[in-house]
């Protein structure tokens, strides 16, 4: 037991259909920790109702020793979780620079009529804003396109995006939903890597989604295993490759990768 | 109030509900499909009202033939709406949807101004309508009674069609998602077009109808029906056949009861069906009948 | 132009730019004010009054991406009070022959720019008021609310004669809109809502219009940023009514039906839905051409015989205006895209780097 994250049994019924029962557990501080099963076993609705999209049927989230659940979404991502989406959502028509600074919004001092009236201290905010930014998007390696519309990325520029926004909000937890989909061995080589070095840098708690085994295998220090709903095992991942419960729901492929 | 006034009131508002109920239909089936509030549609009403006046006056036809003639008409022209303005913008933004149609409600009002010209026509309503019967005491129009049967006449000829034919079945099933329908190779395109002719038929009707119980036919005599009618739709739950019927009898109904009740109220009789949407969607946006929406991230 | 800002040069040069266009602007108004014909004042007022509304209309249709159909709503209560303020006691009582005219609006009486504000402040009240139910929903919902809204402001300026004086409306206000007033207020809405869609604010307004459960993700609260949109839009609304019931000194409840949203919203889509610069040139073509237009409502004497005017003929032309430019150019003039000194010296070639 912790005082970092805690998700307890939590459920989710939409209508008559279980997605999600009695799921829990705890993370600590600077761990490295992933979510896999099968598709359609409830792994992005645990995400949407840790991030405040879904409000649980029942079970609570708790966070820094605060029960954050049905909290709305900007509030859980001012208390400091952010996420990316398994479903690219970037602001497609805005500068991927300005993708990323929206992320700083919530943080900001200047009142709305400080904006309207031109004020020099909201523009040196802007300033800072705008700096801050940029520096995330060297980091992700997106410096050179900053003033591009983020609809025009390739497919795995989009995704560095997504995860630099989700930076960009200062979390403590990051939860990022499939973020090697569609990418890659190459690429996927790359992501584990970047996912390693920002955790590092940032000191940040990690729980992720994941469908390629060999992704979470590498990169992760304990596995959650996730079928219809039901959480089937947790552990390390060389617990996880062996566990017949696992084997079983991943249709007798235990070195799926 | 007498009880006499009071069942006259009744009938008067059931027949207003039905027609409402009618115009409700129309839009709760494109809205189901398109997921789009047909703005054009309350114009349908004018439409079919200065055809079928033409049709008496110009081409001297009777009006059993001039009637079902309007209502046909007025469907086609429903279709070629949707082929003009809504049928190039489906992959378009729902807000370009939007504004096609507003525009399209504008060039229909306008056009009617150009050609007819803004002052009020007489409907020519056939004798058998006009005549007024007596029921327990009660001094009551035929056509307030007639109006609520042809109606429930309409309705069930719509419910057999959606419920108990194969078109229908597409037609729900195109409602619920339709993409998965135009995969099963159903052929979509003509599935919207049916319901637009049917929706605009039933408006079609709703138009004549209206224009023998308020015989003044101007180009803007659509606009604050259809507003209603949407209102009614959206009270049942929208893109729900019988909860719009159901919307559209409570609305009608309502209204009447309202001013008969209260008549220094009278002059308010148009901000009332406003005031319910408001709290409707304030405390249950998904209507009386409808089923709640998820949020799907 | 580079993540670090403008340098200081550029943003000095933009900055002269901008002083340079406004005292080009003051100079073409002064010569209008002294020598311009009544017709052409009319234009500009009605330019002016349009650049107005169809800015602020366009931070929520624009810029968060709703379809807001209420203006008029805003711009009547704007218009309304901002007259009732300025008539005087004894004109307000002679005025309200059916019903006398409700305290405090009986006694009070304040100078044309109070009114102004205060215009802007009732509408701001009653959007403020209106915004629950209205940011409860999106998209088409939305769009039925907002046109309910302006049904009922209608409604009750109808029937609450103790405040709005009926049908009747409120006649010989003084015209104190001129073209100072006017442009005035259209140059300081303009540089605002500039100032505000380029701030952290505005982005945050895009990135809803863009995708609403993304930024909420980002810890954008959508409810206080829309709703920010939308009072700051009814407050120039408000204000731009007032200057419209001072220029035109007769306002009934038929002045400000859905038409007029009709209108703006044609403004705007025309311009390029989102860009400030488009609601701009757009609001301008339609005082031009609305006026220029009137030629084929009126009759025309063709020296043989005359063709009695088309009333309407105006309306279908806009309606078609506004639905080939919705199928066929749904960007608009500008689409999103907006003016700069930057894009005016690079496309001359005056660019130093």
């Amino acid at each position: 037991m912790n005082d970092f994250f805690r998700l307890e049994s939590l459920v989710m019924q939409f209508g008559g259909l279980t997605a999600v029962n009695d799921f829990s557990i705890s993370i600590e501080p600077g761990e490295l920790v992933g979510l896999i099963g099968p598709n359609g076993a409830g792994k992005t609705t645990v995400f949407n109702m840790i991030t405040g999209f879904l409000t649980p049927t029942s079970g609570r989230v708790l966070w820094q020793g605060e029960d954050i659940t049905g909290l709305p979404v900007h509030q859980i991502t001012a208390r400091g979780i952010a996420r990316t989406f398994q479903n690219i959502r970037l602001f497609t028509d805005m500068t991927v620079l300005e993708n990323v600074m929206v992320s700083f919004h919530h943080k900001i001092r200047s009142r709305f009529w400080k904006a309207m009236l031109g004020m020099p201290s909201h523009g040196r905010e802007e300033q800072r804003i705008r700096e801050e930014a940029y520096g995330f998007l060297q980091e992700l390696n997106l410096a050179h396109l900053a003033d591009e519309k983020a609809g025009s990325l390739a497919y795995g520029q989009q995704r560095r995006l997504e995860i630099a926004r989700a930076l960009a909000t200062y979390p403590k937890l990051l939860l990022l939903d499939e973020p090697a989909a569609g990418m890659n061995p190459q690429e996927t080589m790359e992501l584990a890597g970047l996912v390693r070095e920002i955790r590092k840098r940032h000191g940040l708690t990690i729980f992720l989604i994941e469908h390629d085994m060999k992704f979470v295998m590498g990169l992760c220090e304990r596995i959650k295993v996730l079928d219809y709903g039901i959480s089937i095992a947790e552990g390390t991942p060389e617990e996880i490759q062996t566990n017949p419960d696992v084997i079983k729901a991943y249709l007798g492929e235990p070195k799926h990768a | 109030m007498t009880t006499t006034i009071f069942f006259q009131q009744l009938t008067n508002g059931i027949s207003l509900g039905s027609l409402y109920a009618l115009v409700a239909i129309g839009y709760t089936m494109v809205y189901g499909i398109l997921r789009l509030i047909n703005f054009a549609h309350g114009d349908l009403l004018m439409v079919a009202a200065y055809t079928a006046i033409y049709a008496v006056t110009m081409f001297t036809l009777p009006w059993y033939l001039s009637f079902p003639l309007a209502i046909a008409l007025t469907g086609c022209i429903g279709i070629l709406l949707d082929r003009v303005a809504y049928k190039p913008l489906r992959d378009a933004p729902r807000i370009s949807l939007l504004i096609s149609a507003i525009g399209a409600s504008f060039l229909l009002e306008n056009l009617a101004l150009v050609i007819i010209g803004g002052v009020p026509k007489g409907f020519p309503r056939p004798d058998i309508f006009a005549k007024v019967i007596e029921i327990l005491g009660v001094r009551i129009q035929v056509l307030t009674i007639y109006i609520p049967l042809m109606t429930l006449v309409f309705l069930m000829a719509l419910l057999y069609i959606v419920y108990r034919t194969k078109v229908g079945k597409a037609m729900r099933a195109a409602s619920k998602d339709i993409e998965t329908t135009r995969l099963m190779g159903i052929n979509v395109d003509r599935i919207i077009a049916l319901t637009f002719l049917m929706g605009s038929s039933l408006a079609a009707a709703g138009g004549i109808m209206w224009a023998m119980k308020y015989p003044q036919v101007n180009p803007f005599m659509g606009v604050i029906p259809g507003l209603k009618a949407f209102i009614a739709a959206v009270l049942g739950g929208i893109g729900n056949i019988i909860g719009a019927v159901v919307g559209g009898f409570a609305l009608g109904l309502g209204e009447i009861l309202l001013v008969a009740f209260f008549p220094q109220l009278a002059q308010y009789r148009d901000a009332f069906a406003f005031v319910i949407l408001i709290l409707v969607l304030l405390f249950r946006p998904t209507g009386i009948m409808g089923e709640p929406i998820t949020d799907k991230t | 132009m580079t993540w670090k800002g403008k340098d200081m040069d550029t943003s000095k040069r933009n900055l002269y730019c901008n002083l340079a266009a406004l005292c080009l602007l003051a100079l073409v108004l002064y010569l209008f004010d002294r020598h311009g014909t009544e017709y052409q004042i009319r234009i500009l007022n009605n330019m002016a009054v349009f650049i107005t509304l169809a800015v602020s209309y366009n931070l929520v249709n624009g810029m968060c991406g709703l379809l807001h159909l209420g203006p008029n709503a805003f711009i009547t209560i704007g218009a309304y009070t901002s007259a009732l303020l300025t008539m005087s006691p004894m004109e307000k009582q002679m005025s309200f022959i059916i019903e006398p005219l409700i305290w405090p609006f009986s006694v009070l009486q304040a100078p044309f720019f109070v009114s102004l504000i205060a215009g802007g402040v009732m509408a701001t009240i009653f959007a403020f008021l209106i915004s629950f139910p209205v940011f409860r929903v999106r998209g088409d919902y939305l769009a039925i609310v907002t046109l309910g809204f302006g049904e009922v402001i209608r409604v009750l300026c109808n029937a609450l004669q103790g405040v709005t004086n009926g049908p009747l409306g409120l006649k010989g206000l003084q015209p104190y809109t001129n073209l100072w007033w006017s442009w005035g207020v259209a140059v300081f809405t303009v540089l605002v809502i500039t100032k505000l869609v380029n701030s952290s604010f505005g982005r945050a307004m895009k990135a809803i219009r863009e995708d609403e459960i993304a930024a909420k993700a980002m810890g954008v609260d959508p409810f206080r940023h829309l709703l920010l949109a939308f009072l700051v839009s009814a407050f120039f609304s408000g204000v731009a009514g007032g200057l419209m019931a001072h220029l035109i000194t007769t306002i009934s409840p038929t002045l400000f039906t859905f038409f007029l949203t009709f209108n703006l919203l044609i403004i705007i889509v025309v311009g390029g839905l989102g860009s400030t610069t488009g609601a701009v040139i757009g609001a301008a073509l339609f005082a031009w051409g609305g006026e220029a237009l009137r030629v084929v409502e009126s009759p025309m004497d063709l020296g043989v015989f005359t063709i009695p005017g088309i009333p309407g003929m105006r309306m279908v032309l806009f309606s078609v205006i506004l639905m080939v430019v919705i199928l066929f150019a749904r960007r608009g003039i500008m689409g999103r895209n907006e003016f700069s000194w930057d894009w005016l010296f690079s496309k001359l070639g005056l660019n130093a780097k």
